[in-house]
């Protein structure tokens, strides 16, 4: 294999492991505080439809990021309001929440499936874009790639070492216990909840503005429920779900790679394999359950009543 | 100010109230929808949820879409009591609809009576066999379900697609992406002339009685209920767990896969890339508006078929995107999970109530809302 082949694998690898990147950083904060939210494949496609439509109506990419931003908060809030406010099942919330994404993102689009837009360009750093191998793969990528970058930095460094990441740990582990110590657990899940749909919406607006510029109804191909996947893949670790997006990201274009090295299989053959992928994944991190339920936030997916 | 109260109890009256609440909040939210898209509201609903069903053809073509959607969703009723979120309804009738075709190419040149019975137990046999991978995963490797069904479904979409364009293409289709018309002998008859309602709608209600019978008079239908609702009562009272969890995943799958292989013997006649507009995901949404009863969930399927008829009606009429349909589930689904918070909890506006004594609040028991 040739360095230029190697060299393209690994910008394709962080490219497409970016949307996956973003949604399970912003999903991760979310479990952190405690709450489960399933709908992330319909805020993703909010977020792309939204992104989609204002870039092209407004000829502003920037502003159909915005837009897409805050299409995947408003999505979030739905979900708050039902599953936080009205203490309904979070399986259920938000299962809703991403076949009714499904639904009005279809709806939204339907008269802009198959326009073309310029989509968001890479962007070589000078000097650091010509070393060999990793040169292509790190500095010569779009805006929200080096963006994605940094806000793993900064999730990172969130619980690592500040202390709303440890009050959002506190929450995730035993609200009680931190309701009585009068930290706001509804207002840290609201918070985590919305970052969750934040993230959603941004990694919306990137596949359809940046990695194919169009939209497709259900473009996200499963990518929000890859990224739960992701999570658990992680442990709940920050560091690990970098390393799990890439790897996520290289099984969705090995079909590329069989291509270059002269391999004939069927595309559809090897579009399965990132959902493989994922079940193995399960398999092996799930296995044994007492260690999967150490490693979860423990009031995960249970709702909070406040005892006054 | 508006407070919720527990309401100390679960209430069974607004257990059934609350679907039906839903669907008239669905309705004036596609009303408003409506006015804002420009349309005239009442023309607008007429021509959703009435014009289809005004006559014959309308009403025979509602049961051809209530077919797949009510196996699909009496399948689910029963996974979902024992707390089993199979979301892989579209998956396993993607793979009934699959081996079921592959089943009919095989058998194209054969005559015979027993040709129908073998495709559609084939059809059954790739959604029992899709069902059964998600049973082994959990009860082996405590895979969660929701997440290796979800898999499995564009697992099996990729697979379809895979094999319309290699195995199964028809030789002689000038390399469209679509198998040979099955033979006659393959095809489920119509049972109405002049309609393309077909025996599926006989199989999808028997298998409404079945369910109901397993459900309320069987043992096993009392483990299940009873898994649901306690998992470690069900584990004290000796019942096995793992094999409650196989043998609902295994029926559920079936199901699905019969409404798949009804839908490539039926209606369709071959195996195209698309041959459910969702069905599967309808069926959740189905299963839970109808209470996981199967009366409730034969109710339900009619009005999810009719909005999937409503949606290509207002498409030709009225020019608004058949993603119409997609949007009307999604409303109806969220206002249901809304609405469900009355059965456990009532609405107080202290204001009005100043100075009642707030009832004793007893535990509530959070899962029942599902």
């Amino acid at each position: 294999m040739d360095i230029d082949l190697l060299s393209n694998i690994l910008y394709a690898m962080v490219r497409t492991g970016t949307p996956l990147l973003l949604v399970a950083l912003g999903e991760l904060v979310c479990e952190k505080s405690g709450v489960l939210n399933l709908g992330q494949e319909g805020m993703l496609l909010m977020g792309a439809v939204i992104g989609f439509v204002v870039a092209l109506l407004s000829g502003s990419v920037f502003l159909g990021f915005l837009l897409a931003i805050a299409a995947g908060v408003l999505m979030s809030l739905l979900f708050g309001v039902i599953a936080l406010g009205l203490n309904a099942n979070q399986v259920a919330t938000g299962l809703a929440l991403t076949i009714f994404g499904t639904g009005l993102s279809a709806f939204i689009g339907s008269e802009f499936v198959g326009k073309p837009i310029q989509g968001l360009e890479p962007i070589a750093l000078p000097l650091l874009s010509d070393i060999p191998l990793l040169g292509r793969m790190l500095f010569h990528q779009d805006l929200i790639v080096y963006l994605s970058f940094a806000l793993f930095a900064a999730v990172f460094w969130f619980f690592r070492s500040s202390r709303p990441g440890l009050v959002v740990k506190a929450v995730g582990e035993n609200p009680h216990a931190a309701n009585a110590i009068g930290l706001p657990v509804m207002r840290t899940r609201y918070l985590a909840v919305m970052f969750g749909g934040a993230m959603a919406g941004l990694a919306g607006g990137y596949l359809s503005l940046a990695y194919t510029p169009l939209w497709v109804e259900n473009m996200s191909a499963g990518r929000g429920w890859i990224a739960l996947a992701l999570v658990v893949f992680a442990s709940w670790k920050v560091e690990r779900v970098l390393l799990g997006a890439w790897l996520f990201g290289l099984a969705s274009i090995l079909h590329l790679v069989f291509q270059g090295l002269g391999f004939g299989v069927s595309p559809n053959l090897m579009a399965t394999l990132p959902y493989a992928a994922t079940i193995v994944v399960l398999v092996l991190l799930s296995r044994n359950q007492v260690r999967a339920r150490l490693l979860a936030p423990m009031s995960l997916g249970k709702p909070f009543h406040a005892q006054s | 100010m508006i407070k919720l109260e527990p309401r100390g109890q679960h209430s069974k009256l607004m257990a059934w109230l609350s679907p039906v609440l839903a669907g008239v909040l669905t309705l004036v939210s596609g009303a408003i929808l409506f006015g804002l898209l420009g349309q005239d509201p009442l023309v607008a609903l007429h021509t959703l949820l009435v014009k289809p069903i005004s006559d014959t053809y309308g009403l025979a073509e509602l049961c051809v879409k209530a077919a797949p959607i009510l196996l699909c969703a009496i399948g689910l009723a029963v996974v979902y009591r024992a707390k089993v979120w199979n979301i892989g309804a579209e998956g396993q009738l993607l793979m009934g609809g699959l081996v079921g075709s592959a089943c009919a190419l095989a058998l194209i040149d054969i005559e015979a009576a027993w040709v129908l019975p073998a495709v559609l137990l084939a059809g059954m046999a790739g959604g029992l066999l899709w069902a059964a991978l998600a049973a082994w995963l959990k009860t082996a490797f405590n895979a969660n379900e929701i997440l290796t069904t979800i898999m499995l479904n564009y697992i099996a979409l990729n697979l379809l697609i895979w094999s319309v364009h290699g195995p199964l293409k028809d030789p002689d289709g000038y390399n469209f992406p679509e198998s040979a018309m099955f033979s006659d002998s393959a095809i489920l008859p119509t049972l109405i002339d002049g309609t393309r309602i077909h025996l599926g709608m006989v199989f999808a209600l028997f298998a409404v009685v079945v369910v109901w019978v397993l459900l309320s008079r069987s043992f096993l239908g009392f483990q299940i209920k009873v898994l649901g609702l306690d998992a470690s009562a069900a584990r004290l009272a000796g019942f096995r767990e793992k094999r409650l969890v196989w043998i609902s995943l295994l029926i559920s799958g079936a199901l699905a896969g019969l409404a798949g292989v009804g839908e490539v013997a039926g209606p369709i006649g071959q195996l195209v890339p698309s041959i459910s507009p969702g069905y599967g995901y309808a069926a959740i949404i189905v299963a839970f508006l109808g209470r996981l009863h199967p009366v409730g969930i034969l109710l339900a399927t009619l009005l999810m078929a009719l909005i999937y008829m409503g949606g290509e009606m207002a498409q030709i009429d009225l020019g608004l995107p058949v993603a119409l349909t997609g949007l009307f589930q999604g409303m109806l689904l969220f206002y249901l999970l809304a609405c469900d918070v009355l059965i456990n909890f009532r609405i107080r506006i202290p204001a009005l109530s100043a100075g009642k004594a707030v009832p004793a609040t007893a535990p509530v028991n959070q899962e029942t809302a599902l």
